[in-house]
């Protein structure tokens, strides 16, 4: 595998998320622990990949590395690691270190010992997320040191960097990358692999137990520890003042993918400026920071979402008596909202540098073009599993869904989707309807959601007797983020035998009454166990089991087995529009005088249109080529 | 390399637009052209909508910019047309002729635009090039190498900082041995429906 080659001096491309995995590999990764979540996953599959294809030629992996159960216990695993003085790993999605925060804020009085380094893979523009929180506050929130990559290559560097810093300062190190860098490729200078170290050694220390009087003692010792890091971050390598033309007085302070667009954008409007590149923002190198104010008339502050820079300058400048102008967030010539591109910094800079904008976008096409939203694939056993509900459930009905593929239920005809705030949140908010509505509950999360945040508020609903119907959607993977696997699995994140936990069991455990196990493919029964379970008066649980189709017919081909696509026999067809307008397969399409017809590409031989046809005008037809 | 080449490719999630950016992105790094390449993950790739940016040369932002597009490689002609505000007159615009129809219309809800007016309004925008990629990854042996053909058609345009025969090889080089004839055909094919 290229990105195990240990050849210093190489290029290859990789992207962001590939090259932060060799930088920990470079710097002799331990232990790398997660949970799945776009845009960060592909930090962790890579991990899994290599440990499973080493396994797989009877090597052993240089490290150990798990999909954990959410992104707390993730922290925990490394954090425990590294105190044992080995290198540890963990990547998360933003919102994933709301999880982890509980552990993350008192890890930071704790303090590590081997190296570890935190990704958080922010999301601006919310391109697969629910919200864009920007994360960079946690490290100011806990105090954590913090490095922000521009390019792959860079995230690649300040990983492998990054443990050495976290070794010096004893603190975990938070990587804040954000889409823009984890789903970019570029081109990625390999340095040397250094070797792991393999078994750590936990000594015993009573400042690690964090009662009251430690935690006192502690925070005190976290601060000196960032004073330490504001000393390291004045000389860092990745703190760096760019002159672009003949600088006269302007300057700009950016960070993170952001500075990528400041610096094209300078070069081609020929700008005269001082560019204050800032990797390592916290703590901020202050003294580097005043030196910048002093030297210029003007600052501009380019960075996305919050403006975390730009008000810790306007605190400095105002310290040192500094009369620079600030341009940013509060003058408007940037927004906090979504993500920068090459268009909104060109646009800031013409204004502000009274420059004509090079960027001149077309006007639209008057043509108007038909969308192509994301959809439950065709086969998906949540469409079946939304069918039934519908069927079972009266119009008044809340449904509260939760993270995953199946949120695509909140599109007609299923609506489905009522309310999602977090990972877990269905079944908790479930129990906030019961207390407060007379309407019908019925709440939706996947199985990987389940084991990750779903537990805790059951047992909320069964101890105090909430009656709501909450439904387990186990396909048996999680799908969204790329099928990794979880605790229902019987193999883990390194292709190694696991032990197997079924969601029925836990329900079982936690005192859930009425259970129903149904296999969605079975329309009719799955109708009649959700209004078994709507008529129940308490908590309900219905685990709808049925693998996800694109793991299932990818498995199906490595045996050689057939896929029979569907067809509908025309002269048997009545137009009643089932199929289409209310099951909603997006592979049938409509042909000439309202036929109905099943595109063969599409179609994953399901079957169910056939079970809910009420014409027998559906059957399998020809193998899937 | 001095100056910047600017390639949107676009089509529907499962035509191989992903891979297609990311072997572009092999061939640059190879000839040491400086390259980025920007790719869609996760929920925005379920069914929907694709669009990759591949920007070489002088450059440091990974999206191309409006109005900046040397090609828009498109493997379905709406698609091409989705992503217009990248072109400007000099934009050479390649797309495979073939609609691929979004549930939206297939169900009723939206309608698809007579194509005829699509590659109209697209040749008002830059210069057209329509290919009819589906006939040619077939005859190639199989629709897969669809993206490969579009491939081709982007060597033949001159754009690209290194000649097709280089192209090829590190095409070649990424794909299984098996499949190294039938791949080889879809570019020469894709090659030679723009000559």
């Amino acid at each position: 595998m290229e990105i195990l080659e240990d050849t210093p001096g190489k290029k290859i491309l990789l992207l962001g998320n590939e090259a932060i995995t060799r930088g920990a590999i470079e710097a002799g990764i331990d232990v790398a622990t997660t949970y799945p979540g776009t845009p960060s996953s592909e930090i962790a599959d890579t991990f899994s990949l290599i440990a499973r294809s080493l396994i797989k030629q009877n090597k052993e992996p240089s490290y150990y590395f798990e999909y954990s159960v959410n992104e707390k216990v993730a922290l925990e695993i490394a954090a425990a690691a590294s105190i044992t003085g080995l290198r540890a790993l963990t990547c998360m999605k933003h919102v994933g270190l709301n999880v982890a925060s509980d552990a993350f804020m008192t890890y930071l009085y704790v303090g590590c010992k081997g190296g570890h380094v935190i990704i958080s893979a922010d999301d601006p523009s919310c391109h697969s997320s629910q919200n864009e929180q920007d994360n960079r506050y946690f490290a100011l929130f806990g105090n954590a040191p913090m490095l922000e990559p521009s390019t792959p290559d860079e995230a690649r560097e300040m990983t492998r960097v990054g443990f050495d810093l976290s070794e010096e300062i004893k603190l975990p190190i938070l990587l804040r990358t954000t889409t823009r860098l984890n789903h970019v490729r570029g081109e990625i200078n390999l340095e040397k692999i250094q070797k792991p170290r393999g078994k750590g050694h936990f000594e015993k220390d009573p400042m690690l137990v964090t009662v009251p009087a430690i935690a006192r003692l502690q925070h005190p010792i976290l601060l000196e520890k960032i004073n330490k890091a504001e000393k390291i971050s004045e000389k860092s390598k990745f703190n760096k003042i760019i002159n672009i033309g003949k600088p006269n007085g302007w300057g700009i302070v950016t960070s993170g993918v952001a500075y990528n667009y400041v610096k094209e954008i300078a070069e081609d409007l020929k700008l005269n400026v001082r560019i204050l590149k800032l990797g390592m923002t916290h703590p901020i190198p202050r003294k580097m920071c005043e030196e910048f104010i002093k030297s210029c008339k003007d600052i501009v502050v380019v960075e996305e979402l919050e403006p975390i820079l730009e008000n810790q300058l306007k605190v400095m400048a105002y310290e040192i008596n500094s009369k620079v102008k600030f341009y940013g967030k509060s003058t408007g010539h940037f927004s906090r909202l979504y993500e920068f591109n090459l268009d909104i910094v060109a646009d800031a800079f013409s204004k502000l540098f009274k420059i004509k904008n090079p960027i001149i976008k077309p006007k639209e096409s008057k043509i108007k073009l038909p969308s192509r939203p994301p959809a439950l694939c065709p086969g998906c056993p949540h469409r079946a599993t939304y069918y039934a509900v519908k069927k079972a459930a009266p119009k008044t009905t809340i449904y509260p869904t939760d993270i995953g593929c199946y949120t695509l239920g909140k599109a007609p005809p299923y609506e489905v989707a009522d309310l999602l705030l977090c990972m877990g949140s269905n079944a908790g908010t479930a129990c906030g309807f019961a207390v407060s509505t007379d309407q019908k509950i019925i709440s939706f999360m996947g199985d990987s959601t389940f084991f990750h945040s779903g537990i805790p508020p059951i047992i909320d609903a069964v101890h105090h007797n909430h009656d709501v119907v909450i439904t387990v959607l186990d396909n048996r993977t999680t799908a969204m983020t790329g099928h990794q696997p979880h605790p229902g699995n019987e193999f883990d994140g390194m292709g190694r035998p696991a032990r197997k936990i079924l969601v029925e069991d836990v329900v079982k455990g936690c005192g859930v009454e009425h259970i129903e196990i149904v296999n969605p493919n079975k329309i009719k029964e799955t109708t009649e166990a959700f209004k078994r379970a709507l008529e129940f008066k308490g908590t309900s649980v219905v685990v709808s089991k049925s693998p996800c189709i694109l793991l299932e017919n990818r498995d199906k081909r490595k045996r050689g087995e057939k896929i029979f696509v569907y067809e509908i026999d025309q002269e048997v067809c009545r137009k009643c529009k089932i199929c289409i307008s209310r099951f909603s397969c997006p592979s049938f399409y409509y042909g000439d005088d309202d036929a109905i017809f099943i595109d063969s590409q599409q179609c994953n031989g399901c079957g169910n249109c056939a079970d809910i046809c009420p014409f027998e005008a559906i059957s399998p037809k020809e193998a899937k080529k | 390399m001095k100056g910047k080449i600017n390639i949107i490719l676009t089509g529907v999630g499962g035509q191989g637009v992903i891979t297609a950016a990311n072997i572009l992105g092999k061939a640059a790094l190879k000839e040491k052209v400086n390259v980025f390449v920007s790719e869609v993950h996760g929920m925005a790739q379920r069914g929907g909508s694709v669009n990759c940016s591949v920007r070489m040369g002088e450059v440091s932002g990974p999206l191309v910019p409006s109005g900046t597009a040397d090609v828009i490689l498109s493997t379905e002609p709406i698609e091409a047309l989705r992503y217009i505000s990248y072109s400007n007159k000099n934009t050479k615009i390649i797309t495979d002729i073939n609609p691929v129809i979004p549930y939206t219309v297939s169900v009723g809800e939206e309608e698809y635009p007579d194509i005829d007016e699509v590659f109209k309004e697209l040749s008002k925008y830059g210069k057209l090039y329509k290919i009819d990629a589906v006939k040619i990854s077939k005859d190639a042996g199989a629709l897969i190498t669809k993206n490969i053909v579009m491939l081709g058609a982007l060597s033949a345009t001159g754009i690209l900082p290194f000649p097709p025969d280089v192209f090829l090889e590190t095409i070649l080089e990424n794909i299984p041995k098996k499949f190294k004839a039938m791949n080889r055909k879809a570019f020469d094919g894709g090659l030679k429906a723009i000559k």
